[in-house]
């Protein structure tokens, strides 16, 4: 059984007792614990149940590496998935579970498929998922869903906070073990600006644990004193609980620091994410264990020989009271002699390697711990916890040669350096005979912004273990560490489908096997056929021995047969620190106009147009969205409508060569546009299509007030400075996005003039300031320009006030307004009543692929000028097809509103065999005014087709007939917009 | 002419620093050659300076920071804009230019407090330890358009007036007590 | 994410201060050209891997559209200058037949 030690543990603060929750059970620990060794503590070995065959899964690990003990962490709105034990802090009143077992950890049924494991070997999914196409829905995805994933979805909002930082540096160091702390102060003594990263919270990584001497003194005082070197330097930013995550291009790092999760609710943020970016990149990130391959490797009990160390050392934690070692390096003979030292049995050390010498396995001897050369293990013995090993010779086919009864293993297959973040942005690999491990290639490595090399490796994860090599610089030549994939070497199916490599995921070696006999020969299809190394751990453990197995099964060497992809982040990451700050109210930039805090408080039901909140219409007394848009419709047709129009575009355009600039920007003449006036005017890009619409005003001889849409102000604001500074660059032309600076509100309809004349401050008659003019002056003591212009067929006056007096100016039109009907009108309002008059609107009547003839606009479209943006793209046969489909309006003959988007079809199909279509709707809408639907659309050869019938399918099957009409429907003549 | 409201009419939010919305400020966006030597000559005359590339020249109530080569940012009391604009347009009206008032375009903020600069490097790419002084960084804040500057107790920074609701925000989550580095 | 330098206010722009404008120094081809000239203007764009000319508005800066000479395989960036530029300037030139020997050259 695993237990807690009663002396040790250089971690851990026996003085303080935490109490935290397994599955339901209470159960204590210490401060300094990780959930992992709490749980060792408590003899919690089981803690999870393995993907597709539900096997009993323990913990293996000690670090970031875990495959097995990912848990459900914390509840409610503080609920997490998938958080691993060995990198989770223990703080009193934890909570968590074991995910992926039914109905209960102990005694789960998904365990059945362990029994029919034979029928569901490599590529299970992809070779019985396939027909009948019809079962995906209904049957094969449902299974696949079920037993697919590992954790739960959290289903409440989050709880917590989470924030992003930017941080900048010269030199940024990724791991805080003597290689990183070494880089550090070297890096920090030169005067550079340095960042340091560690991901667990403590300093000094494996030498710590392994009691190594450095420079003289003990691991452990040489980090306190380099911490405290460090410290006192302004130009170093020490961060620990913070993983370098991923390395990207031109030396930008994202890392991720754990600053809450192991202190809920203390008000501090949970995780913040550090945006770096550094110019130079030091990674120090160690080495992982491998595990070794030998049937029963996934039983409880069976660990890596350094994390069964760290339990031991850091935690005062016993995996178990005899523990088997099983290796083929020296490195895990720490492991025996430590677990010696803490009065633990080691009944044997097998050692896969013919010939043992050096100066651990001396040690060990010395311990008097009995070492075996040349022997492997060929079963484990155990259910859901090891009771004992087989033993045969690693050069065998696995006859057992004896039994030896143990409740732990440790095993130890080498080291693979951490290359990932090396690899992340393209640092390419070399693979080591010496090490049988890849190991980064100095020769080419990730390249930085100037073409210079952008990342350094240096310690372990770089191959060089030995902290005096470390510090010296030197490569160092430790004993060779010969490749053992599978143990024994010559082990029957037998054994090898009871070798896993991949423990979350289920692959074994014989599925690496199968897929190479199937003709699987490169790593990147075999991992997508088997699944090896694609779960959350992504294959830290697995992919050095599915490789070794792969090379071996297709008869090459490893780097021919090359490794996987290093993909960001090292470790997951979670969704709510990526997103950071952007959530609730912060989630995007809402844009309000000056008057947005009148229309909540006066029933706006809102719409996003871009950023902007507009409202779509007003509910008073209970109405339905649909009655109050066709009381605003009807009021403001009868009475008085008040627009809240501050969104509009509103670019100034000034200089001696504005005029001719903005005749090559719209397609229509605007130099000629005598001043105070006020036109129409459209802008297509250079393939001839429409880009956006609106009225330009002339405000003197060398300014011009363009008018955008709601959505287009920043376009075409950028799209102007385009042209401006990258095409007709000499031409004197200023450009000022003003659309901020004023309020807009459009006060509609027949009593528009009485609200003005009653508020007074300027003449608004039809003599003084007729359609399509402008004018300056005071309405109410407010500063206005008054714009003569009407996008709803109706008596309009569009006032523009300076922003901060915006709310005010409304405020008083609407009170004021009150004896003549006044009443705000939205965007649906603002859509029906300019569909009613058959104006287009960008967007609706415009998709990106709609020319101004089109649309029946050649009115606005110049024929005179030699050249504006878009002439030249018109002029392309294409466009110039009288075929192609042209705007008209659509009543239908039954008065019902066509589906937003219907297809007009026509006889006879394509080449595909669909329908052919002849037209489709663009706008469409209930009219109040005309009692009946109404819709614009484009028709094939639509105006020459007036009177004629066309049909609309609709989704439900059926159809609606509607008549080709003209897309005035409303006041043809325009004399009420003139009045 | 009635009061003008700033856009979130002087909200404040007490952190690990102080966030206060401040205004209304009067702006111009002044676009010339910089080069010009009307242009020197007004400014000198308030009393300022042709501001170096990324850099603010304050004198008073009177600062003039530079935007981009070609535009500067003017910044008077708010009661002074129309005479400011005035001076200006009279001064400069033999070249080509265009100034406009853009008091109400903008919102402006304080954030205060010797930690004011964490909210900044929590909320824009900007390498704050290498701002120069009386350098103004034209950036972005999370998802907007911002310009900032350091004065005085911490920095003043400049949005656009309709997302002045967004930029509070970023700037009360970013000073939450207890999120200080 | 890459960085490159404003040439016109100085910063060592972030990725997310700046938009991409795609290639650079395209000639426009308006009223009067032929199919073939407006065709080339319009869609016929250089997809190199290796040396290419782009276009990048510092958007959240300055405002202004400059120019960067950049490997697209590498990512290095040899230089960045003023969109009022006709053709790269000879000393980047000469300084990426340096660095790129192999480089068949602008245009």
């Amino acid at each position: 059984m695993s237990t807690r030690l009663q002396s040790g543990g250089r971690l851990i603060d026996r003085s303080t007792r935490a109490e935290f929750m397994f599955n339901g059970k209470r159960l204590s620990g210490h401060s300094g614990d990780t959930l992992a060794s709490a749980l060792l503590a408590n003899d919690q070995m089981l803690v999870g149940r393995s993907f597709k065959y539900h096997r009993p899964r323990g913990i293996v690990a000690a670090g970031p590496e875990e495959p097995n003990a990912l848990l459900h962490m914390g509840q409610g709105d503080r609920f997490e998935p998938n958080q691993r034990a060995t990198t989770t802090e223990l703080f009193a009143g934890l909570i968590s579970s074991s995910q992926n077992h039914w109905p209960s950890l102990e005694y789960d049924v998904g365990v059945v498929n362990n029994y029919i494991s034979r029928f569901l070997p490599a590529g299970f999914y992809y070779k019985t998922f396939i027909h009948p196409r019809a079962a995906w829905l209904h049957f094969f995805e449902p299974i696949i869903r079920k037993s697919a994933g590992l954790g739960r979805a959290p289903t409440e909002m989050d709880a917590d906070r989470y924030e992003h930082i930017y941080g900048f540096c010269d030199v940024l160091i990724i791991g805080g073990g003597i290689a990183g702390l070494q880089a550090a102060l070297t890096a920090g003594q030169s005067g550079q600006r340095v960042i340091l990263l560690e991901q667990t919270p403590h300093w000094g990584g494996r030498a710590v644990v392994d009691g190594d001497e450095v420079e003289g003194e003990s691991a452990e005082d040489w980090v306190k004193s380099a911490l405290d070197a460090l410290k006192t330097m302004k130009n170093v930013t020490l961060r620990n609980r913070c993983m370098g995550a991923g390395v990207y291009d031109h030396g930008y790092v994202l890392a991720n620091e754990r600053v809450a999760d192991h202190t809920p609710g203390d008000g501090r943020p949970k995780q913040r994410l550090w945006r770096i970016r550094a110019g130079h990149i030091i990674t120090a990130t160690g080495a992982i264990e491998r595990p070794l391959s030998f049937a029963g490797n996934d039983i409880p009990g069976v660990m890596l020989a350094a994390s069964v160390r760290d339990y031991v050392v850091n935690y005062a934690v016993s995996p178990g009271d005899r523990t088997v070692v099983v290796t083929n390096n020296d490195d895990a003979y720490r492991t025996a002699i430590a677990l010696v030292q803490a009065g633990l049995s080691v009944p044997v050390i097998l050692d896969a390697r013919p010939d043992v010498t050096g100066d651990l396995p001396a040690r060990a001897r010395a311990l008097g711990i009995r070492v075996e050369a040349g022997r492997a293990i060929a079963s484990v013995k155990g259910g859901k916890r090891v009771t004992g090993v087989q033993v045969c010779l690693q050069a065998g086919e696995g006859a057992v040669m004896e039994e030896i009864a143990c409740d732990a293993v440790a095993m130890s297959g080498g080291w693979s350096p951490v290359v990932h973040l090396w690899s992340h942005c393209g640092g390419k690999l070399t693979w080591s005979d010496h090490l049988s491990a890849f190991v980064p290639d100095a020769a080419r490595p990730p390249l930085n912004h100037d073409g210079s090399a952008m990342v350094t490796v240096v310690g372990a994860a770089n191959g060089i273990y030995r902290a005096a090599d470390i510090i010296a610089g030197t490569a160092g030549d430790g004993p060779k560490v010969p490749p053992i994939w599978v143990m024994p070497q010559g082990a029957p199916i037998q054994l090898r489908s009871k070798m896993w490599l991949d423990y979350q995921n289920d692959v074994k070696v014989s599925d690496v096997q199968l897929a190479a006999q199937e003709g699987y020969e490169s790593v990147e299809h075999t991992k997508r056929y088997t699944t090896l190394g694609m779960a959350t751990d992504q294959g830290k453990l697995s992919n050095i021995n599915g490789l070794g197995v792969l090379s071996q099964a297709l008869g090459a060497e490893i780097p021919q047969v090359g490794t996987t992809t290093f993909r960001p982040p090292y470790t997951p990451v979670t969704i709510g620190a990526l997103a950071g700050e952007a959530r609730g109210d912060i989630f995007q930039p809402l844009r309000r106009t000056p008057m947005h805090d009148w229309h909540d408080k006066n029933g706006a039901y809102w719409e996003p147009v871009g950023h902007w909140r507009r409202a779509y219409c007003y509910t008073r007394n209970g109405e339905t969205h649909e009655q109050a848009v066709q009381r605003e419709v009807n009021n403001t047709r009868e009475n008085l409508g008040l627009l809240d129009a501050s969104t509009l575009g509103k670019i100034i355009v000034k200089g001696p060569d504005a005029g001719r600039f903005l005749d090559l920007l719209y397609t229509g003449v605007m130099s000629t546009l005598p001043i105070g006036k006020c036109r129409y005017g459209l802008m297509c890009n250079e393939q001839g299509f429409l880009s956006d619409d609106g009225v330009v005003a002339r405000i003197d001889a060398d300014t011009w007030l363009c008018h955008t849409t709601s959505g287009g102000a920043d376009r075409i604001h950028g799209w102007m400075e385009d042209w401006l500074q990258c095409e007709w660059w000499d031409w004197k032309v200023y450009t000022a996005n003003v659309t901020e600076q004023y309020a807009q509100v459009a006060v509609v309809g027949p009593n528009a003039r009485k609200l003005l004349e009653k508020i007074g401050g300027m003449d608004v008659s039809k003599d003084a300031l007729p359609f399509m003019q402008w004018a300056d002056g005071t309405l109410g003591g407010f500063p206005v320009r008054v714009y003569r212009i009407s996008f709803s067929g109706e008596l309009s006056y569009e006032i523009a006030i300076p922003a901060s007096q915006g709310a005010a100016f409304w405020a008083m039109l609407n009170t004021a307004g009150a004896e003549f009907g006044a009443m705000p009108y939205g965007t649906e309002c603002l859509h029906v009543l300019r569909a009613e008059k058959g104006f287009i609107m960008i967007g609706d009547e415009t998709d990106g692929t709609v020319t101004p003839l089109d649309l029946g606009l050649s009115w606005a479209v110049s024929k005179k000028k030699e050249d504006f943006l878009g002439k030249r793209g018109m002029e392309r046969t294409y466009l110039a097809n009288p075929d192609r489909w042209q705007l008209v309006g659509l009543e239908t003959l039954d008065g019902s509103v066509i589906p937003d988007g219907a297809y007009a079809v026509a006889d006879g199909r394509n080449d595909n065999g669909q329908r052919n279509t002849e037209g489709r709707v663009t706008s469409t809408y209930y009219s109040p005014t005309l009692k009946r639907g109404i819709a614009m659309g484009l028709i094939k050869h639509g105006p020459q087709r007036m009177g004629q019938t066309v049909t609309f399918h609709k989704i439900d099957g059926s159809t609606v007939a509607a008549k080709i009409v003209d897309q005035v429907f409303f006041d043809k003549a325009g004399e009420k917009g003139n009045a | 002419m009635h009061d003008p409201i700033s856009a979130l009419n002087g909200q404040s939010f007490d952190g690990f620093a102080k966030i206060t919305e401040i205004g209304p400020l009067g702006m111009i966006s002044l676009r010339c050659d910089l080069g010009e030597k009307p242009l020197a000559a007004v400014l000198k005359k308030m009393g300022l300076s042709v501001p170096a590339p990324r850099r603010i020249v304050q004198a008073g109530a009177l600062s003039v920071g530079w935007m981009s080569h070609d535009e500067l940012l003017v910044i008077v009391p708010y009661a002074d804009v129309q005479s400011t604009l005035e001076t200006l347009r009279n001064a400069l009206a033999k070249m080509h230019f265009l100034a406009v008032d853009v008091s109400d375009a903008r919102a402006a903020f304080r954030v205060e407090g010797d930690k004011a600069d964490q909210i900044l490097a929590k909320l824009c790419p900007v390498d704050l330890a290498a701002l120069a002084p009386g350098e103004l960084r034209r950036t972005r804040a999370a998802q907007v358009a911002a310009a900032f500057w350091a004065d005085g107790d911490g920095f003043t920074l400049v949005s656009f007036r309709s997302v002045a609701g967004y930029v509070m925000g970023l700037l009360t989550h970013s000073a939450q007590p207890g999120s200080e580095i | 994410m890459l960085t490159l330098q404003c040439p016109y206010c100085g910063v060592q722009a972030d990725e997310t201060e700046l938009a991409p404008g795609y290639e650079a120094h395209l000639k426009r081809y308006g009223p009067g050209s032929s199919p073939e000239e407006f065709e080339s203007y319009m869609f016929a764009r250089k997809n190199p891997k290796g040396v290419h000319f782009e276009r990048w508005r510092h958007a959240y800066g300055c405002g202004k559209w400059f120019l960067a000479a950049r490997d697209t395989n590498t990512l290095e960036v040899f230089g960045t200058y003023p969109a009022q530029s006709s053709a790269p300037p000879a000393d980047l030139v000469a300084k990426i037949k340096l660095k790129r020997p192999e480089w068949e050259g602008y245009k």
